[in-house]
């Protein structure tokens, strides 16, 4: 008898949840679409797009999300590749958007939609659109070589490089070349705006990959990401050390005594892509579009000192004035900069990264 | 009563039967072991072809040999495999002298206290490999425990580097593939005929004698499993020596990782798995050759 209703009953509620099922499906052939799968990093650097751009633009826009960690250029073409993209909206490093660009893994961006006029210069590309502005620094221990700017700090690639000056231990990014050589060829005595023309000439990379060599000694620690860039100056497992110039902002926000400086950076910008064939793709250009918008890039700063791409974002924030001179796209940092060269990286990317692979393994 | 005398006509007869019966048997042993067998297909042979396969294309799809040729044309190739076999070794090497004693020890105690023991093997075993890697960069690390401690007590001045190279991954490799050698090497000294000792005794041997002449030999297929196990787990190892090598040393897994990701180039991260595969069945078959591994690893005598 209960054994006869409980099947009953369990039939009922599997036809029930069938049926839900299925009106579901209907419904969200006709009036909704699936969310928005947005994909992002670990770490500060996720917590602060979420805060700043992604919830507040979703919520405006009443474009649904789903939000995952773990973006990489890679996985996005292994999807292409296999043809089960999940993913509809990624972000990434210039470099590694550029690099999915040419191999036909991203979809062309609807300019239509997405509206880039206000956008700075060079932070944007035909499939990939900037969402802030960072910079590649180098960043030390303020109590072995004091704080920025004051007498005695290091202050150009040449002060990294010199351990009799600033005797201590270094670290550089393992296994991807992209940020590592510019350094190299500045310690050299190169202007910033020759860099790339160096790099160019016939032997200008294994130039700099001897440059590198000669600091490999005090070289202790490589790194593999902006968190294991932050770990390592929080735990002053290093002296100096390359890398992103929020991270250690963030790390210093936790009681890390590093500092860095902007002079001879590398100015690059992270960016949105949208995979080939992504579920929606309409519906992530659209929502791409919408965090595009100033009045969301304007809150970035406060989540992580990353400028804003969009020029408008500046005008309407309302971030205090030392805050917009700590990001790396203020007019005063970006005159000491030097800005990614992205052609350069397509057609020598390959070479430079076996080499410096070469390096690596010696 | 005398046993009647089998014919040769009998005995052809009987060893006819008795050949068909085996074959039966073979037979429904073999269909006993088709689930298994399809499995091992389905998730190995044909991945592993797969992988094969793809290492024979280069980046627009068409058969060549460029991820091979490039192995050859840079040295870092070459390098990244003798640091992986270096590493192996090494790592193995260290392990038995440690699990050795070790493992010894445990098979001389009592029986009902050997768990206890056990546990100092097990319990490290059974906890997540990426927490025991960390924890051990905690403590080797320039500001960590050991150095700390190490400078508070005097025993030395400055940091020693005992993470991020060399050192690093060796303690932090041995510490995980300590239970894969104790634990063979036990359950092999365990079987050691305890006689065996007490006839060398009997014989005018003194119980050092006794252990090397004795001992050591008989517990040597123990050494021999264990160790196979600890390299070839090694070879293909990634996350400590990932954390703990802090760049340093890179291991072939590490090459593999770092062409998927940062190259997107999977012909040539096929092209490293197969070559690392032939490797290790090279190193197999050379084993093979000096070892009795059938008695090893089969449980053939």
């Amino acid at each position: 008898m209960t054994f006869k209703l409980l099947k009953q009953a369990s039939q009922k509620t599997f036809l029930g949840a069938i049926g839900a099922a299925a009106l579901s499906v209907v419904a969200m052939g006709t009036v909704q679409a699936d969310p928005v799968t947005v994909v992002s990093w670990g770490g500060s650097y996720g917590k602060a797009q979420d805060a700043a751009l992604f919830t507040d633009a979703s919520k405006n826009s009443g474009i649904e999300i789903n939000r995952e960690s773990g973006a990489s250029m890679s996985k996005v073409m292994l999807q292409v590749e296999s043809g089960a993209v999940t993913w509809d909206l990624v972000v990434s490093g210039s470099g590694g958007c550029a690099a999915a660009a040419a191999k036909g893994a991203l979809e062309k961006i609807d300019f239509n939609v997405v509206d880039v006029s206000n956008f700075l210069p060079n932070t944007y590309t035909d499939y990939c659109i900037g969402s802030d502005v960072f910079a590649t620094v180098f960043a030390w221990n303020t109590e072995k070589y004091g704080e920025p700017g004051s007498a005695g700090a290091p202050n150009s690639w040449a002060d990294f490089w010199d351990v009799k000056k600033f005797p201590g231990t270094r670290a550089i990014r393992l296994n991807n070349v992209d940020g590592v050589l510019e350094p190299a060829v500045m310690a050299m005595g190169i202007p910033p705006e020759k860099v790339y023309e160096f790099l160019s000439s016939e032997g200008g990379i294994e130039k700099a990959i001897a440059k590198i060599r000669e600091l490999k000694p005090h070289i202790s620690v490589y790194w593999k990401s902006g968190a294991m860039q932050a770990q390592l100056m929080k735990d002053k497992e290093v002296d100096m050390i390359t890398g992103w110039n929020g991270r250690f902002d963030n790390a210093k926000k936790d009681g890390a005594t590093v500092g860095y400086t902007f002079n001879q950076a590398l100015r690059d910008y992270d960016g949105f892509g949208i995979p080939k064939g992504a579920p929606n793709k309409d519906m992530a250009m659209k929502f791409l579009a919408e965090v595009s918008k100033p009045q969301y890039q304007a809150n970035l700063p406060f989540h992580i000192t990353y400028g804003p791409t969009n020029k408008v974002a500046y005008e309407v924030t309302t971030a205090p004035k030392e805050l917009l001179e700590a990001l790396p796209s203020h007019p005063n940092n970006v005159s000491k900069m030097l800005a990614v060269d992205l052609d350069w990286y397509a057609n020598y990317r390959e070479k430079a990264l076996e080499l410096y692979m070469e390096l690596l393994s010696e | 009563m005398t046993p009647r005398p089998t014919s040769h006509r009998d005995e052809a007869l009987n060893a006819t039967k008795l050949r068909v019966a085996e074959r039966r048997q073979s037979l429904l042993v073999l269909a006993l072991t088709l689930p298994a067998i399809i499995a091992v297909f389905l998730v190995i042979v044909i991945p592993v072809g797969w992988l094969f396969s793809l290492s024979f294309l280069d980046s627009n799809g068409e058969l060549s040999l460029v991820n091979y040729e490039k192995m050859i044309a840079y040295k870092s190739y070459l390098r990244v495999f003798k640091t992986t076999f270096n590493v192996s070794f090494l790592t193995t090497f260290l392990c038995i002298v440690i699990g050795y004693p070790l493992a010894y020890f445990l098979s001389q105690i009592p029986r009902k206290y050997v768990g206890l023991f056990m546990l100092t093997v097990l319990l490290p075993f059974w906890t997540s490999l990426l927490v025991r890697t960390y924890a051990w960069l905690v403590m080797l690390q320039r500001n960590g425990l050991i150095n700390n401690f190490a400078i508070d007590l005097g025993i030395w001045d400055a940091p020693v580097k005992l993470a991020h190279n060399l050192n690093g991954t060796l303690i932090g490799m041995v510490h995980i593939m300590l239970p894969f050698l104790v634990l063979p090497l036990y359950a092999a000294m365990r079987r050691i005929d305890r006689h065996a000792l007490q006839a060398a005794a009997n014989l005018g041997a003194t119980p050092v004698q006794a252990f090397w002449q004795i001992f050591v030999p008989l517990s040597l297929p123990g050494v021999v499993a264990g160790s196979l196990i600890v390299f070839v787990l090694c070879l293909g190892f990634y996350v400590t020596p990932a954390v703990l090598g802090g760049g340093k040393v890179i291991l072939v897994s590490m090459q593999i990782t770092a062409i998927l990701e940062d190259q997107f180039n999977w012909g040539a991260a096929s092209a490293l798995g197969v070559v690392l595969l032939v490797s290790t069945f090279a190193v197999l078959l050379v084993a093979s050759r000096f070892l009795k591994l059938d008695s090893v690893m089969f449980g053939r005598r």
